[in-house]
């Protein structure tokens, strides 16, 4: 089995199933993020696979299920109910299950500093009009209202999967990905574009957004060092705030909610964006599938690890933890409560569009989104460049 | 012993000297690179079975207005490259040369970032530039606050400011290195003829440097066409702000190893390996270094 190296959850129950397989072992090789995809990719083109490996669902993984590089997880095989059916559709393709979840849930929500805020007199924006004015009012302050690393241009592109969402709905989105890609020239792509730009043009970012990597941790660190008042990421970015300021959190200064709804738009308010989970899948070519499915089904996700997540402070998209996350005595309860009831009620969970689309769309979108973001193409051109790239 | 079996043995000699490296060039250099041109034929996501593509792959690259960005930007990044570092390095190898231990301390503390890997190199520069809390934030300094590697305008004069701080240091080895070989006896006689220090720099030292000029400016130009590292750290590894600093090399990267698509990423490489033979080719063609004649005849 392949994963990356910081699940180290993960780790120990392959370590716990061992124990109890003596004689059928399952190895277990951990990698480094960055170069892990492609490393998958060469095994897999060179018939090296592993026999189950980690990943991230969506169109990466639809790769190598067109490929027939993948088994089929049938209910049979493991209970399919016991997970979250927004999450689960993530390695989903024509109606068969291809991934288990294997870690927590990460959808992207709004970050911010609530003595920021409280200091300029606001309240967490809950419309887009309430996000403007907000702008307004924290750029007279000096304040950056929104911290953004567009430099790594994914965090810039999860603005545009939410305002797509609340502006059009799923549906279009969920059209592109099927494969339509005269649905990049939908009014709602333009109008999703045009909003981020003008969240650009009201200064929203600050100066430095364009200059910002995600991994320098410098997005994260102009929040709780009061320099910015939100911003909008994945759930691992409370772990980094707990990480790199400690205090900020325990004091009770992080705060977090939904993202804005829009006026006029016709999606779902609860309709989120983000990573549902990472999956573990089998592969097809695998030398002794029972093994791996006797691992998926005993050991990913049953009680002891739902505990070890829970306690590490990311839920899980299991059904029915609400007893549990109640019964949890860390600080973190409030947190993973918000969490997992944004993703019980949201009536989708659409995955990231660079890792939902094939592999070979992902780089022209991140590209397209910054120049849209850097106000080089119009809104227009963003819908025209992308479905022609498709 | 007739003198053509003389020849011959000696051309066998020279044979079996040369194997090694010959198989191991073959083996890792020629080999691969017909692998190259052969997969930008073809039509590969590095997942399924090879399909034959004919020259669709070349079309549509060198259709792509991308290409042709990403080679300017190359362009780009080699003239400058050249420009700046050449003569930074002449002058700090002409301070360098000369024996002192006030020369030598100079010497070793700008050879420090030689020593830096590339990828550490990267990441303290864009840690350093960083507009909220990078040196920008220190007093005296607030001019430097601003969004340099985020600016589409700037970024890649940046990547190049970074990668002359990187190389300078050794082409100016390269020239201390020179400048020591030329013999003494040259600046005394010239010293005699009252010959001045600027008379003496542009009769004796530039032209005595030459093989050194062509060496570093080879290396330079050769080298920055393939530079690739530095400027995925700097860039986040998309070769942004936009596409500002999406250098060919990157552009490889990027078509083969995240779009997936080999055989783009093929003609790229195949694009670069010959823009790189031909580059070689008239440097030293023009310096007249494959004649490899003395720059010391009759002393």
């Amino acid at each position: 089995m392949w994963a990356l190296s910081d699940q180290t959850i993960l780790k120990d129950s392959v370590e716990a199933y061992n124990k109890d397989h003596p004689d059928k072992k399952i190895t277990l090789q951990l990698f480094a993020n960055d170069d892990y995809k492609q490393k998958l990719r060469v095994a897999f083109g060179a018939g090296q696979a592993p026999d189950i490996f980690f990943n991230w669902g969506g169109g990466a993984l639809n790769d190598y299920v067109k490929a027939g590089k993948v088994a089929e997880i049938t209910s049979a095989d493991v209970d399919h109910g016991r997970f979250t059916p927004s999450v689960l559709k993530t390695a989903t393709f024509d109606g068969k299950v291809y991934g288990v979840p294997c870690n927590g849930l990460a959808p992207v929500v709004l970050y911010y500093n609530k003595k920021v805020l409280g200091q300029a007199g606001l309240q967490p924006p809950k419309t887009w009009d309430d996000l403007l004015a907000a702008v307004k009012t924290l750029k007279a302050e000096g304040v950056t209202p929104l911290s953004l690393a567009a430099n790594s241009k994914w965090p810039t592109l999860m603005y545009t999967e939410y305002l797509l969402d609340r502006i059009g709905g799923a549906q279009v989105f969920a059209r592109i990905a099927a494969g339509d890609a005269s649905g990049w020239n939908d009014p709602a792509v333009t109008k999703a574009t045009k909003a981020l730009q003008d969240l650009v043009d009201a200064g929203a970012f600050g100066d430095s957004a364009s200059s910002m990597n995600y991994d320098q941790g410098a997005s994260t660190a102009l929040v709780y060092t009061g320099k910015a008042a939100m911003t909008l990421m994945g759930t691992w970015e409370y772990a980094n705030f707990v990480k790199a300021a400690p205090d900020f959190v325990s004091g009770g200064d992080l705060g977090y909610t939904v993202f804005p709804t829009i006026p006029g738009g016709v999606g779902d308010p609860g309709a989120i964006v983000g990573n549902p989970s990472n999956f573990l899948s089998v592969n097809a070519a695998a030398g002794d599938k029972a093994v791996a499915m006797t691992y998926l089904k005993e050991y990913v996700l049953n009680a002891a690890q739902v505990d070890a997540y829970l306690k590490a402070g990311s839920v899980p998209p299991v059904n029915g933890l609400e007893a549990e996350l109640a019964a949890l005595t860390t600080a973190d309860r409030p947190w993973l409560e918000f969490v997992y009831g944004l993703v019980k009620k949201a009536p989708t969970f659409q995955l990231s569009w660079d890792q939902d689309l094939p592999s070979e769309q992902a780089d022209p979108l991140l590209t397209n989104i910054d120049k849209s973001f850097l106000k080089q193409i119009t809104p227009e051109e963003f819908g025209q460049n992308m479905s022609k790239a498709a | 012993m007739s003198p053509s079996t003389a020849d011959g043995r000696r051309r066998m000699t020279g044979a079996v000297m040369a194997a090694p490296a010959l198989v191991l060039f073959v083996l890792f250099g020629v080999v691969p690179l017909a692998g190259v041109l052969v997969l930008s034929l073809a039509d590969w996501d590095g997942l399924g079975p090879l399909g034959w593509a004919g020259l669709v792959n070349w079309r549509d690259v060198l259709a792509d207005g991308a290409t042709w960005d990403a080679l300017w930007l190359t362009v780009k990044v080699m003239a400058l490259s050249w420009l700046i570092q050449t003569p930074i390095a002449l002058a700090l190898g002409l301070f360098q040369a000369p024996r002192g231990r006030g020369r030598a301390f100079f010497a070793v503390l700008w050879v420090l970032p030689l020593l830096l890997s590339a990828v550490a190199i990267g990441l303290t520069w864009q840690a350093l530039l960083d507009p909220s809390f990078g040196i920008g934030s220190a007093p005296g300094l607030g001019r430097l606050a601003r969004p340099l590697l985020g600016s589409p305008e700037l970024a890649l004069y940046v990547v190049i400011f970074v990668i002359a701080w990187q190389f300078v240091p050794f082409h100016a080895l390269l020239y201390q290195a020179g400048i020591r070989q030329i013999p003494a006896t040259l600046y005394e006689a010239a010293a005699l003829d009252g010959a001045g220090r600027k008379d003496r720099f542009l009769r004796i030292t530039l032209p005595q440097l030459r093989y050194t000029i062509v060496t570093s400016s080879t290396l330079m130009l050769v080298g920055s066409l393939t530079y690739f590292d530095l400027i995925f750290v700097l860039s986040g590894g998309t070769g942004g702000p936009g596409t500002a600093t999406r250098v060919l090399p990157l552009a490889m990267y990027i078509t083969g190893f995240q779009s997936h698509d080999m055989g783009a990423a093929s003609v790229i490489a195949t694009v670069l390996v010959v823009t790189g033979l031909v580059l070689s080719l008239i440097t030293t063609r023009l310096s007249g270094f494959t004649r490899m004649d003395s720059r010391q005849e009759g002393l």
